[in-house]
């Protein structure tokens, strides 16, 4: 037996090495097709247009210029379009969290009238909805469609948010509520006082979340809104994709046209639409690397509740 | 007392009522359904067809072909879904084996990224990368391999498995921080004893791993039956085109060409109650067979 054993040990070892190698090769290699596309955009957004246009830069920066970026922020719509993501992304959290958070402690107050009935009404609505076409006439009742507040408004409630604060309001200790109680604090003032700042945490990552989707959603824009006055950044580089040659022209026709602009930095549509694209990624790019643990935290919490 | 009750009640009222606005209230929007809804005309000025829609989903031959095809496109890539949800576990088990901590956090936080990014964003890249005058076609014919750009964007070919190796890119990293943690909250004791009566690698994942991952890949899989219509639009927006139409559209997408686009929004809205229907009842059935099988309803 242990002759046997003794025999298996060396194999066993290079089997091991050779398992590591592989293993770490493979994981090497998938993390580089995942982040190469944005480096891919990045670099060629800040590389001379005539070598970009024509596939050469691929690993480094050739011939490094910024004029894309200042060509592009003049482009029409572009610099409006980026307000409107920035104001329904800051807007928008700001609103579901506050929500979140006071629908989620109110929901564990005991003397609510019908609290039980109010709480599954509104939790149940994850599970179905009424569809596109009866939410796009929803919308256009309420005087939503081609609104900036169709971004905002929809979006206050939402039940697994809701879930998550009820659930970390629950865990902090009574004796804190009761003591603000006996102290004479109102519902308001306990929200205040004591839930909002214990439940930073949650709140955070709840935040994170909702940013994400905010700057990210795209749909909403392509049902409800036709006024290019509200376009959000996701849109317009959605229909910047599709119009690629008329894009040329469009930057000739609203930048100053100057008879020695050199090739290098002659906008085409490939170059506007690397650039539209890295001015869309980079604040996920900078964003996510930082919240990564609240990210985590989200889902953890979300898989518990199950 | 009373009083107080009340009050509480009426604090959240107005949360309340936003519920019920952009939750409940749509429903009614299912009798348009029932009509032959034009447009800018108010529905009481249309006419009232009563089921002609639902009938005509399965009686009108171009009808019901065009819905065979949209509902194989659903259904190939909810399979495809379902068949390829195995990788986020093994992405979880492997990436364990890693012991250098720095090049696990590194893989993780990489691979995690376009989990965040849009959909849009991901067919911008796509673009620069694969279509006839990107990079891939680029360094290909500078090569010399090819002399004619590969079409690969713009055609109707191989629609099925690009949807699938995008979502998987997007999807495969996220996926597996489930199962990392899971398997971080695995008794330690139980390795070192399997360590210690002279346990390989392989046995040890098969037979420590594995098995504890399986309650939460079951619940994972049971989501994603449940959510069996449910691929979104989003994904097969962007990148639908008129070459791969006939296999990119998906019943999302399809409720959306007709209704939003094109045909009418009365047959598109019966569509979208049918899958609305199939969705909830698949919900039920799979809540069902959850709590059967671990004693836990999923909703």
């Amino acid at each position: 037996m242990t002759v046997i054993h003794h025999d298996r040990r060396k194999p066993v070892k290079t089997q091991d090495r050779v398992f590591q190698v592989i293993n770490y090769t493979l994981f090497a290699l998938f993390a580089l097709i995942c982040v190469y596309p944005f480096y891919y955009l990045i670099i060629n957004s800040i590389s001379a247009n005539d070598l970009s246009a024509s596939g050469l830069v691929n690993w480094v920066p050739k011939g490094i210029h910024f004029k894309n970026y200042q060509e592009v922020l003049k482009l029409n719509g572009i610099g409006l379009a980026a307000f409107v993501s920035l104001a329904r992304t800051v807007i928008g959290t700001a609103c579901t969290v506050l929500a979140s958070a006071y629908l989620g402690f109110m929901f564990t107050q005991q003397k609510m009238w019908h609290r039980k009935l109010w709480y599954r009404l509104t939790i149940i609505t994850m599970y179905f909805n009424a569809g596109l076409i009866p939410m796009f006439m929803t919308m256009k009742t309420l005087h939503l469609t081609n609104n900036f507040l169709v971004y905002i408004i929809p979006a206050i409630v939402q039940p697994f948010n809701i879930i998550m604060v009820k659930t970390y309001v629950e865990s902090i200790p009574a004796s804190l509520q009761e003591a603000a109680e006996i102290d004479g604090a109102g519902v308001l003032t306990i929200f205040g006082k004591v839930i909002l700042p214990t439940s930073k945490p949650i709140l955070a990552t709840i935040a994170i979340w909702a940013a994400v989707a905010q700057w990210n959603s795209f749909q909403d824009t392509l049902v409800y809104i036709t006024d290019q006055k509200l376009y959000s950044l996701q849109y317009l580089l959605y229909t910047y994709l599709n119009q690629a040659n008329s894009l040329a022209t469009l930057v000739k026709a609203s930048g100053n046209v100057q008879a020695v602009a050199s090739l290098a930095t002659t906008q085409t549509p490939t170059s506007i639409r690397m650039t539209i694209s890295v001015i869309v990624v980079l604040p996920i790019l900078f964003i996510y690397p930082m919240f990564q643990k609240y990210f985590v935290k989200g889902i953890m919490i979300g898989s518990v509740k199950g | 007392m009373k009083k107080e009750s009340v009050k509480l009640f009426l604090m959240i009222l107005p949360f309340l009522i936003l519920v019920f606005l952009f939750s409940y209230f749509p429903l009614h929007g299912w009798i348009y359904a029932l009509y032959d809804y034009r447009a800018p005309l108010k529905l009481s000025q249309c006419e009232f067809v009563g089921l002609k829609w639902f009938k005509a989903l399965f009686s009108n031959p171009t009808q019901v072909s065009q819905l065979i095809v949209v509902l194989k496109n659903t259904f190939a890539m909810s399979l495809l879904g379902i068949a390829t949800s195995f990788l986020p576990v093994l992405f979880a088990i492997f990436l364990n084996e890693i012991k250098v901590k720095w090049f696990r956090n590194l893989v993780q936080t990489l691979t995690t990224i376009p989990n965040f990014i849009s959909w849009t964003l991901v067919y911008s890249i796509a673009f620069c990368l694969f279509s006839t005058t990107g990079m891939f076609n680029t360094v290909l014919q500078n090569l010399g391999i090819i002399s004619e750009p590969l079409k690969i964007l713009d055609s109707g070919q191989h629609v099925w498995l690009q949807m699938l190796l995008w979502s998987t890119w997007k999807g495969l990293g996220w996926g597996a921080i489930m199962y990392l943690a899971a398997i971080t909250g695995i008794d330690q004791e139980m390795y070192d004893a399997a360590k210690v009566d002279g346990a390989g690698r392989w046995q040890i994942i098969r037979n420590i791993t594995i098995p504890s991952l399986m309650p939460t890949y079951f619940v994972m899989l049971m989501l994603s039956v449940a959510n069996f219509l449910n691929n979104g639009m989003d994904q097969y927006y962007v990148f639908q085109n008129s070459f791969n139409r006939d296999s990119i559209q998906v019943l999302d997408l399809y409720v959306y060409n007709i209704g939003m686009t094109g045909r009418s929004m009365s047959l598109a809205t019966a569509v979208g109650v049918m899958k609305s229907l199939v969705s909830v009842t698949l919900l039920m059935i799979v809540n069902f067979v959850s709590k059967k099988t671990r004693g836990e309803g999923l909703v």
